[in-house]
């Protein structure tokens, strides 16, 4: 292993975030500020409670979890679209590094752009409602895990997309939705019965679903159910990267 | 073992279009070698294949004895590639994409290294701006110094004087002339026939993805000492007359001319004699020429045959 390299790619990423640091650090406290404002105050002045939890408190994971992917996603994809775009990819490409330093380094730094986002919501989130965290280590493991899975997945997104709008496209038409859908700002049991099915194939849900019991304990799919599902997802884009590295697409002409 | 070996090596792009057909190439230890051909001669494409940004169709490619798709870390590490375009991080100061680029190459930082590169390309005084506030010339500087970062021992160099001005290409001759004294091995493409001339140790000439000729630049000069002296006679003649035997003369022009080949170099160019020759075989002279060969002409004639070969 190049772990020179590897190194190399991660602090030049690093670099980037660092040069807008303020801008990456105020941007989640106030959007997150906005949710309290407009979730908190709003909605949960109507629904008082889910399931023993105050609405507030209730949301904080779904909130982490919702700029936590997208950040991740729009992190890593950008990270390996730009050199493609400008042309300084040629450099990776004649370096004596393999696909796998390559996906570590901007992987590694995708995700702790995100996992530092992800910190920074729990602690705007803290100072408007009570947070108590049951499981801290578990709540740990699925924040990196899913900070990690879903770089990769922005990864393969910034080596299949051909111009800026792809590059847009996915978080926006599959991502987001699925997010949002996936039971961020609500409890799955709230739906009528037909739509619990319908939810239960939303890959999303068992994440939030997952991280949520590590703060509350209380989950809508059995805590098992959840790591299966981050571990599968995760196996699923290391499996789409190792093809990519094997056939060069989209990368090697 | 010749320092860069190509054998049989041929590309062929998605699309369908062969830009590579059967190269073969033995790039010596420590030589200039400039590869020279038009535009879609397929320079890059064999550059960008050494280097490992394209994958060959066929063939094979070992820098330093390592196959380039094998042994790719061995070979890459060898190698230094300042490409045709500009491609830079336009955000980042110039002194840490020099610094990434050692890095990526697994070396460990070296701050005393690259300051002198960078003093070296006149790019110290600039080491804190951002990439995007340079000059043209300024960013291929910053492309040769990234590729000198990790010390390498061959280097490609893909038409690094295309649209700089004079200046920037006299320093840039005096740097490849440094780094051959180091025993870097250089390649470098260019369609300025000047350009080969002034630096290259051999040329090789490439044109619709074919090597046409690789010689020492120093024979291809002789052959460029061959001169032609044109005799144009005032009435023609029918055929040369014997008395002009030993000059191996050729008639032209319905026999109002007559073509000596001679060279320039040699002690006696025989010019004298021929005149007195033709005085003496009752020619009369209206007018004399000379003209002498230039790459160019070599260059344009193997072009020349190439094509007609294809026909
Ligand atoms: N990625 C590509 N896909 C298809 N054709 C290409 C590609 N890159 C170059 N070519 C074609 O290959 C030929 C050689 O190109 P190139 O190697 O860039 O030539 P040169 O560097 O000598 O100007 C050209 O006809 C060009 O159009
Ligand atoms: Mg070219």
């Amino acid at each position: 292993m190049n772990w020179q390299a590897v190194k190399s790619i991660y602090v030049f990423e690093m670099a980037r975030f660092f040069r807008t640091l303020m801008q990456s650090f105020l941007s989640p406290v106030i959007s997150t500020s906005l949710y309290f404002v407009v979730f908190g105050a709003a909605i949960g002045s109507r629904i008082d409670q889910v399931d023993g939890v105050s609405y507030g408190a209730f949301i904080v994971p779904g909130l982490i979890m919702l700029s936590v992917m997208t950040q991740a996603i729009s992190n890593a994809s950008f990270g390996i679209y730009f050199p493609k775009f400008i042309g300084t990819v040629y450099e990776l490409l004649s370096a004596p590094v393999n696909f796998l330093e390559i996906v570590i380094g901007y992987v590694g730094a995708a995700a702790t752009k995100a996992m530092f986002i992800g910190v920074v919501i729990l602690a705007t989130s803290a100072l408007f409602v009570d947070l108590e965290i049951q499981h801290p280590v578990a709540m740990l493991a699925f924040m990196v895990l899913t900070c990690l899975s879903f770089s990769l997945l922005g990864f393969i997104i910034g080596i299949w997309a051909k111009n800026f709008e792809q590059l847009q496209l996915v978080p926006l038409l599959v991502v987001t939705p699925l997010v949002f859908l996936g039971g961020s700002f609500y409890s799955i049991s709230m739906l009528p019965p037909i739509w619990q099915t319908i939810t239960l194939f939303n890959p999303v849900v068992y994440l939030i679903s997952g991280f949520r019991w590590a703060f509350f304990g209380l989950a809508d799919v059995p805590i098992g159910l959840s790591l299966l599902a981050i571990a599968g997802f995760t196996a699923l884009c290391l499996g789409v990267i190792w093809w990519i590295f094997k056939t060069g697409w989209r990368i090697r002409s | 073992m010749a320092m860069v070996e190509i054998r049989d090596l041929r590309k062929k792009y998605d699309g369908g279009f062969e830009a590579l057909k059967g190269v073969n190439l033995d790039i010596e230890e420590g030589e200039i070698l400039a590869l020279l051909g038009p535009n879609g001669a397929g320079k890059t494409t064999l550059i960008s294949t050494i280097c490992g940004i394209t994958l060959p169709s066929s063939g094979q490619i070992t820098v330093g004895g390592n196959d380039v798709i094998e042994a790719y870390r061995a070979a890459r590490n060898l190698i230094g590639l300042v490409p045709q375009e500009i491609n830079l991080e336009p955000f980042e100061k110039v002194i840490n994409t020099v610094r990434f680029s050692r890095g990526l190459f697994g070396k460990p930082r070296n701050d005393a290294l690259i300051e002198n590169i960078l003093k070296k390309l006149s790019l110290w005084d600039k080491r804190n701006s951002r990439v995007m506030e340079l000059s043209g010339g300024m960013k291929r500087r910053v492309l040769i110094a990234k590729a000198l970062s990790h010390e390498p021992r061959v280097l490609f160099l893909d038409e690094p004087t295309a649209g700089v001005d004079v200046e920037l290409r006299r320093d840039m001759w005096d740097t490849v002339a440094e780094l051959k004294r180091d025993g870097v091995t250089i390649i470098l493409t260019t369609h300025y026939i000047e350009e080969a001339e002034a630096i290259a140790d051999r040329v090789g000439v490439i044109n619709s993805g074919e090597i046409l000729l690789v010689e020492d630049k120093a024979s291809l000069m002789s052959r460029m000492g061959q001169k032609e002296l044109r005799i144009d006679l005032v009435d023609p003649v029918a055929e040369i007359p014997s008395a002009l035997g030993e000059f191996e003369l050729s008639l032209e022009d319905e026999g109002k001319t007559l073509l000596y080949a001679y060279d320039s170099a040699a002690e006696r160019s025989g010019i004298g004699r021929l005149m007195a020759a033709v005085a003496g075989a009752g020619l009369q002279v209206r007018d004399v020429a000379t003209s002498q060969n230039s790459l160019e002409d070599i260059f344009v004639g193997l072009v020349a045959n190439q094509q007609e070969a294809a026909q």
